[in-house]
């Protein structure tokens, strides 16, 4: 078998089991879902070998062709526990869950419904999050409910919503942006995050049209300037300044699309009274980048787009995981659009969606104020449909709750949860300002956390839940372009480890709830379809059959679109009157200002080898060595002022906590800017630094900028 | 309205004051506490004037510098009455005298604010005015200077039928009216006085350069030049001016770009204390209570300001003081920063820039590339960036802009400083020397995999890239690194023309030093 990316692709987007021998499924870790073969009987021999598919083109990273010693980790939860005098001890089901339910019942009839929360992932299946959601509105009717897909991709979803009237991270196959000529990339760093991506990237790099802003030098960023192409090296939380500044250039020096904007959008006047206060000359002072390198970057795209050789601009985490970052993506799709880019073939905007699931994650009601299919919880036609769908009055169906680090920061409060059910998600590691959300856990009557591995937020739980992982289950994820697909079982779990399908159903049977919640994922997966069924995110065309059959599903996906939409916007934007908006945002910069006490701004991202918290990849050996340590890139003078040298251990300091890291010094860092990877927990957990400063829409938390001073660790 | 709602009295519509009622609305947003109003001069609704350059540039239209769209002030309850002139000001009844539309009426005011900009000045040079040369007499008939949005129209208007234009002035100004005179197609003579244009932000050595710059974008540059008179068209002669060598240039139209005054005959008239500008301290304050100045009117510890930066942070403290947002706001000056705005010339100035490069106060940097039109001076104190010149190496214009403004400890790794950064950084992924590349090099990022990892399988029998991909997974990420496997395949195949042979010593790939392969002709021999 021949492993060479580069070579003739086969006939590529067949998505069937029988393609080969083994298990045809798709990668455990990020969006992209990479498409992989599974073959052996048993864990301990069970391979992985990549598969060809449109999105990773018979690539693998690391971290997919180690994904099976998941399977075999030692740390494998293989029982149920609960916490007996301090220690977490195996348990029965039927013990783990008494304790769960009592709990649940005890602590509503003391403080009402919503003192109990859920809090789920966006790993999780489409089965499982729509089920989720199911089951904490109608077994037990909270309102408190959301996730950490808040804390990925909130940002770039209020902005799509704002500006299209629709979110779906890329409204086009990514397979469209390996043709483009031009890409421009904000706090993207798809080399390490996302690595097969890049072969979607190899036009625009070798023309000289990789575009990269990033306060580092990343690994893409790198790859842009190897090709000719270029770093737009802002400082941490200017991206609006950035964009503004950019919006301005393609104004004034005639890369604006006027006929697009006329036609096809609203509000240019008032973006443009905006724009037109960020002279160029301004926007350098603020973000460091220089007024040449803005003009490349647009002419570049406009060139590109005029030449019909493909033009598109890509947001991810780096540009919107700030207090702001709602709009910072906002100015960056009036940037977008003021050249006329989306809602064309061949040019666009896009976010590139992080999590495995991270698109149907955000889509069928693990967040706080939505339904299944899109819908908004307080639209009472949403309300009515999906009630009717569950067999429940819609007046029964809670309203809004708390987003992710309110309801995180409210446990234990008078008002606030006092049970938390914890699914597919880290917050111990992942939150902002995580010492504070670890006290909120602590303060809790019960948590419960369903994973199969102890990560640290299962290992401060009260019980412990042994679940079923990627290759141990069926169900359906829906990738970073919207396209549905189907991940496939090869091998049985460990005979305690349940299906959280079933955790829910049994709970709820256990409450006294008398709605069905079906087991059985493709079963989940026809109620889903029927849930959705009219809402924005329209699964209801998609069937298992046809998934199995290996067919392309794009929603929305409906009777009226029975093949599904793999290219959004192309006659009509998603907004009531079809234009797409330009809304007036300004540049509002990091919440915390660095000063003489804290004189270095902190940004956090990710290494190759480790996926989010590192829970699961830090078991995988080869991973883990491969990783290293904890560790802080510092420019070398920085390092030196700070009496650091390469490989010295450090603390990163915040005012709200410190990190342990090992210094790397780092030629091509700012000298302003330290970088932290938030892969590790304990000592090393860089999110004990970070800031809860929430965005106002989206309420993401302020991850990528706070301010930090080094002190040597003696 | 409630009774005790303040009444903010600013004159000047331009940037400053329009600036000021915004912040203002900003701190109070429903008018709760202050009602404001704003009279201007100009015929028009506020506008942004560091954009008409590229309205004659031809980039955006007259509306597109509107600072807000129609509609904005009013439905932020600030009163804008255009085309108005305060005629004089009672500060002991605090009330002003305006106006509009031939009508004359009295407003009282609880705090006034002067932001009365400058104005052009024009040079009594004979036929330039259209009558006896000063201040309020109109310019002749293609004269004009450049300062407002008419002027502006003025300039596009004249450009559609001149065939050649004389701009008298090198500075910032000048330059740029030139530079969008010529993206209209007409012959531009840019007339100054001085040695080298932009000579208050440049040193002789810049200047040099940037007079081969401009000239090298098309514009004809006469320096060390007065112009003594002005000729209208006559007898089918064009218009022209005459030098003070005696030189006749062709000028269908002047534009006049000599600098600005400071507009102070009402400060006067009103009896505050007025040097070149009206002298206010770090609040903002004028010699009278509850009068202020602030934008290009203002003098503040000596300076007047000529750029929209520290009018902007002067309205923001003001606004400050007023309303009580911060009562302890103070304005301590702007740091100056210059950018000319053309897109073929990319000149930054900033800081103290006249200081010899053997200076032994300072840290001089100097860098000299006439002939391709590149120059880059750099003034450090103490570590720190105190000035710079940038022209044609705008790469570093980022980097060093924040610098000085921070007042950071400069990268001790000066050349890189003055160049940016990616002068210095190494070369594309071929040009690496894999025979010299460590063994723990990693090659393929996307599985970790190192140039030991691959010449461990190359000599376990892995001879090909897709043998390798197996062995060691390399190239079956992103597939960037295809190219130095095949590389590091074709240099092993050199190197040890045995593959699968068992080497004396396992270092010896990581410190022999053969000669490195291009990676063109790897990719052939690799292939073979």
């Amino acid at each position: 078998m021949t492993t060479d990316v580069t070579s003739p692709p086969r006939p590529l987007g067949r998505d069937a089991p029988s393609e080969q021998a083994g298990v045809a499924t798709h990668c455990a870790y990020c969006g992209l879902q990479c498409a992989m073969t599974l073959t052996g009987a048993s864990a301990a021999d069970l391979t992985v070998s990549p598969r060809r598919f449109p999105t990773n083109r018979g690539g693998l990273c690391q971290k997919g062709w180690t994904s099976a010693e998941l399977l075999r980790t030692p740390g494998r939860l293989t029982t149920p526990l609960v916490r007996r005098d301090g220690q977490l001890a195996p348990a029965s089901w039927d013990e783990a869950l008494d304790v769960v339910s009592d709990a649940i019942v005890r602590t509503q009839t003391a403080y009402g419904r919503d003192a109990v929360a859920v809090f789920g992932g966006g790993g999780l299946t489409n089965e499982k999050a729509y089920q989720l959601g199911k089951f904490a509105r109608v077994a037990l009717r909270t309102s408190q409910i959301d996730y950490n897909g808040r804390w990925c991709m909130s940002s770039a979803a209020a902005a799509g919503i704002r500006c299209f009237g629709l979110d779906r991270g890329l409204p086009f196959p990514v397979t469209d942006i390996g043709s483009a000529h031009a890409v421009l990339l904000l706090g993207a760093n798809p080399a390490e995050t996302m690595p097969p991506f890049l072969t979607h990237l190899v036009r625009a790099a070798d023309a000289g049209g990789l575009m990269v802003a990033d306060p580092r030098l990343t690994p893409t960023a790198a790859k842009a300037l190897d090709g000719g192409g270029l770093h737009l090296q802002l400082r941490p939380g200017t991206d609006a300044a950035l964009a503004l500044g950019m919006l301005h250039l393609a104004v004034t020096e005639g890369y604006a699309d006027r006929g697009f904007i006329a036609e096809r959008t609203s509000g240019f006047d008032d973006v443009w009274a905006v724009a037109a206060q960020w002279l160029p000359e301004r926007a350098e002072r603020v973000t460091g980048v220089a007024v040449t390198t803005m003009r490349a970057a647009v002419s570049g795209l406009a060139r590109a787009r005029d030449t019909e050789r493909g033009a598109y601009v890509l947001s991810a985490r780096g540009t919107e995981q700030h207090a702001s970052g709602t709009d910072t993506v906002t100015a960056f799709i009036a940037l977008a659009l003021a050249l006329g880019l989306p809602g064309n073939p061949g040019t666009g905007f896009g976010t590139i969606t992080g999590q495995g699931n991270g698109q149907g994650g955000r889509e069928h009601g693990q967040k706080a104020d939505q339904l299944p299919g899109y819908r908004k919880i307080d639209d009472p036609e949403a309300r009515a449909h999906v009630a009717s769908v569950w067999g429940v009055d819609p007046a029964d169906l809670p309203g809004p709750g708390r987003s992710a680090f309110e309801l995180l920061s409210a446990l234990g409060t008078d008002g606030g949860p006092h049970v938390l059910m914890v699914h597919g998600s880290n917050p111990v590691v992942s939150a902002p300002d995580a010492r504070v959300v670890t006290e909120r856990l602590a303060a809790l009557d019960l948590l419960v956390v369903s994973d199969f591995v102890l990560s640290e937020t299962a290992a401060v739980a009260d019980v412990v839940l042994p679940v079923l992982q990627w290759a141990e289950e069926e169900g359906t994820l829906t990738n970073l372009e919207g396209r549905v697909l189907r991940r496939r079982k090869a091998l049985d779990a460990p005979s305690e480890c349940r299906s959280e399908l079933e955790v829910w159903s049994e709970l709820a049977r256990r409450i006294g709830c008398s709605t069905d919640f079906p087991t059985d994922p493709r079963v989940v997966f026809d109620e889903l379809r029927r849930a959705s069924a009219g809402g924005p995110a329209d699964y209801s065309a998609v069937t298992w059959e046809r998934l199995d059959a290996g067919e392309s599903l794009h929603w929305p996906c409906s009777a009226e679109r029975p093949q599904g939409t793999p290219r959004l916007f192309l006659d009509a934007f998603a907004t009531p009157d079809g234009l797409a908006r330009f809304v007036a945002v300004d540049h509002a910069g990091p919440v915390e200002a660095d000063d003489t006490a804290y004189p270095l701004v902190a940004t956090t991202g990710r290494v190759l080898q480790h996926y989010q918290s590192g829970a699961q990849t830090r078991l995988v050996a080869e991973l883990a060595a491969a990783a290293g340590d904890m560790f802080v890139h510092v420019h070398p003078d920085t390092a030196e002022a700070a009496g650091l040298a390469d490989g010295d251990r450090a603390d990163v300091v915040s005012r709200r906590g410190r990190t342990r890291a090992v210094v790397r010094v780092d030629d091509d860092m700012r000298p302003d800017v330290v970088f932290l990877p938030f892969h590790w927990g304990g000592d090393a957990r860089a999110n004990s630094l970070t800031h809860a400063a929430l965005d106002p829409t989206s309420r993401m938390p302020e991850f990528k900028a706070c301010a930090v001073r080094l002190e040597a660790v003696a | 309205m409630t009774r005790s709602r303040r009444h903010v009295l600013v004159v000047g519509n331009g940037m400053a004051g329009a600036r000021l009622a915004e912040e203002i609305r900003h701190r109070d947003p429903n008018a709760e506490r202050f009602a404001v109003t704003v009279v201007g001069e100009e015929p028009h609704a506020a506008y942004n004037r560091v954009l008409l350059s590229t309205v004659v540039a031809g980039g955006l239209g007259p509306r597109d510098t509107r600072l807000k769209p129609d509609g904005w002030w009013a439905a932020r309850h600030i009163e804008v009455v255009t085309g108005a002139r305060v005629l004089d000001v009672d500060a002991a009844t605090q009330t002003a005298t305006v106006v509009a539309a031939g009508a004359e009426c009295v407003l009282t005011w609880d705090e006034l604010v002067l932001a009365t900009g400058s104005t052009s000045f024009v040079p009594p040079t004979h036929g330039l005015y259209a009558g006896t040369p000063g201040p309020g007499t109109p310019l002749a008939d293609g004269v004009v200077a450049f300062r407002t949005v008419d002027d502006c129209a003025r300039i596009v208007e004249a450009a559609e039928s001149a065939s050649t234009a004389v701009v008298l002035g090198g500075g910032l100004l000048g330059l740029e009216a030139a530079r969008g005179l010529l993206a209209r197609g007409v012959h531009v003579t840019v007339v100054h006085p001085q040695d080298f244009p932009m000579d208050r932000q440049l040193d002789a050595d810049g200047g040099a350069v940037l007079s081969r710059v401009v000239r090298g974008i098309g514009a004809r540059l006469v320096l060390g030049r007065l112009v003594v008179e002005r000729q209208a068209p006559v007898d089918g002669q064009s218009a022209h001016v005459v030098l003070d060598d005696g030189t006749r240039l062709a000028a269908d139209l002047v534009v006049v770009a000599t600098g600005v005054r400071p507009r102070t005959d009402l400060a006067v008239a009103t009896g505050l204390d007025v040097d070149r500008g009206i002298v206010v301290d770090d609040r903002l304050a004028t010699s009278l209570p509850h009068v202020h100045a602030i934008g290009e009117c203002a003098e503040h510890r000596g300076e007047v300001a000529g750029l929209v930066q520290p009018g902007w942070d002067q309205a923001r403290v003001l606004a400050d003081v007023l309303t009580g947002g911060d009562p302890n706001a103070t304005y301590e000056g702007t740091s100056v920063l210059t950018r000319l705005k053309a897109p073929d010339i990319d000149l930054a100035s900033m800081g103290t820039v006249d200081v010899d490069v053997h200076d032994a106060g300072h840290e001089v940097l100097a860098f000299t590339d006439p002939s391709r039109g590149r120059y880059a001076k750099l003034v450090l104190r103490q570590d720190r960036l105190v000035g710079a010149i940038l022209l044609g190496i705008g790469d570093a214009a980022g980097a060093l802009t924040q610098l000085y403004d921070t007042g950071a400890v400069v990268p001790r790794d000066r050349l890189s400083l003055m160049l940016g950064r990616a002068i210095t950084r190494s070369g594309a992924a071929e040009a690496v020397n894999l025979a010299e590349m460590p063994g723990t090099a990693v090659i393929c990022r996307c599985n970790t995999v190192t140039k030991s990892a691959i010449v461990g399988a190359f000599r376990a029998g892995a001879v090909t890239v897709g043998a390798v991909a197996e062995a060691t997974r390399a190239t079956t990420g992103c597939g960037s690194c295809k190219g130095a496997v095949d590389g590091l395949c074709s240099w092993l195949h050199s190197a040890e023309p045995a593959p699968g042979r068992t080497t004396s010593t396992t270092s010896s790939t990581t410190s022999s030093t053969p000669e490195p392969v291009p990676a063109a002709a790897a990719l052939t021999e690799g292939a073979a």
